[in-house]
């Protein structure tokens, strides 16, 4: 079909891929300052012992990138945002014990 | 194009006052986020409001937009007017991060290359200015055996390009993106330099995707572990038989411990999803009784006669 380009092959970036602070936070497009924020709000955590030697696991953009947005789109502060994310996983939880039990309840 | 009314999208009279904007907006925003909405088209709907929203909180896009008058309705077929952007004294207002995702009526009318987009001097005094294009974030859905195989998927992306006379319109390009074999909910897959073009010579933006996993029948997925509900018959829990158990590679054997109980946890070691270390597959029972038959109604009573048994026993203590 026209218009398809060539099978691209991108970067996994899970727990494995450790992103020095530079680089988080070029994924992210924001200051180290505000990585620095998310840090001391316990969103996420580094390795290493201070900023100048900070390197993440590539998962920890997952859970920056939602934090960024909901400061961004809801107007609400990082503690406000990181209450919001840890429910947002609770509910994922939830959820699938929900559907688990519900197969077990089904037939 | 297509005329975009922002304040039929934001539920507002075109007389609403900033604050009406901004509480407006605040509302549809909760209920619309993608990261926290359950409603099904949450994703379209808050890039319709972000949009909205880019125009009217800031008085110089909305006295603007205001200009092209009341009577256009949403859907209609526009074309901007020759002196669009004449007369107002703009200050670029830093657009949200979906801006390029944008409809083509925003970007025509606000985007980078309207005259609302352009950095205030640029173009002045021979000065070139290069800036990044900007990283796109997009969602993929997976399904659980191509996480597990690996697979590939389509993606639409839309990026604003200038067309030789000057308009801005939204060329679509499909990618096609390799998925690899392991991938978890909620990781991230870059693609280099698959984002929006940079502006002046500045290099292109990323392209970030954002996997989700589409509903599976069977299972539920944790990180790398597998969990899923197996029926089992009364005898076979009780005598510890061993069962057929799907997998995403396959069907494998499980030997039941004999007494197994319903809502019980077993534990497939490495026949979660694939990675340096392999999730694990749960199985949690689910015992199950045979139709009524004859046959197991004569066997139910057998069991009943001869099997001293009160279920209940523990209530009563």
């Amino acid at each position: 079909m026209s218009g398809i380009e060539r099978i691209l092959e991108g970067q996994m970036l899970d727990e494995n891929v450790l992103l020095e602070l530079p680089e988080f936070c070029a994924c992210l497009r924001v200051e180290p300052g505000w990585v620095g924020e998310l840090v001391a709000a316990g969103v996420i955590e580094p390795h290493g012992p201070s900023p100048d030697a900070w390197s993440f696991p590539a998962s920890a953009l997952a859970r920056a990138r939602v934090t960024v947005r909901l400061v961004e789109d809801l107007g609400v502060n990082l503690a406000g945002a990181a209450v919001i994310l840890d429910l947002i996983e609770h509910r994922r939880e939830l959820e699938r014990r929900l559907s688990l039990l519900e197969q077990m309840l089904e037939g | 194009m297509r005329y975009k009314d922002y304040y039929k999208v934001m539920g507002v009279s075109r007389d609403a006052s900033q604050e009406d904007v901004k509480r407006a907006y605040r509302k549809l925003a909760r209920k619309y986020h993608p990261d926290v909405s359950k409603e099904p088209d949450a994703e379209e709907k808050f890039k319709e409001l972000q949009e909205a929203h880019e125009v009217l909180k800031d008085p110089e896009k909305r006295a603007a937009y205001d200009q092209l008058g009341a009577d256009w309705r949403s859907g209609q077929d526009f074309r901007p007017p020759p002196d669009w952007g004449k007369g107002f004294e703009f200050s670029r207002s830093r657009s949200g991060a979906a801006a390029g995702e944008f409809s083509d009526f925003f970007s025509e009318l606000f985007g980078e290359h309207s005259p609302f987009g352009s950095p205030r001097g640029a173009g002045r005094g021979g000065q070139r200015f290069t800036t990044p294009g900007q990283d796109h974030v997009a969602r993929v859905e997976v399904d659980l055996e191509d996480a597990y195989r690996g697979g590939q998927r389509s993606i639409e992306l839309r990026s604003p390009e200038t067309t030789p006379d000057g308009h801005v319109v939204l060329k679509p390009r499909t990618l096609r993106v390799s998925i690899p074999p392991g991938v978890t909910e909620g990781q991230q897959i870059r693609l280099a330099g698959q984002g929006s073009p940079g502006f002046g010579g500045g290099p292109p933006g990323d392209l970030f995707l954002e996997v989700s996993f589409r509903r599976h029948p069977l299972f539920e997925a944790e990180g790398r572990n597998i969990t899923m509900t197996l029926p089992v018959a009364p005898w076979e829990a009780a005598l510890g038989e061993t069962v057929s158990v799907p997998t995403l590679g396959g069907p494998v054997d499980m030997k039941l411990p004999a007494g197994a109980r319903a809502g019980q946890k077993l534990r497939l070691r490495g026949r979660g999803l694939p990675g340096p270390t392999p999730g694990d597959q749960y199985v949690l029972l689910k015992i199950v009784l045979p139709p009524d038959s004859p046959r197991s109604r004569q066997i139910f009573e057998q069991m009943k006669r001869e099997v001293p048994f009160d279920p209940r026993a523990d209530l009563r203590r």
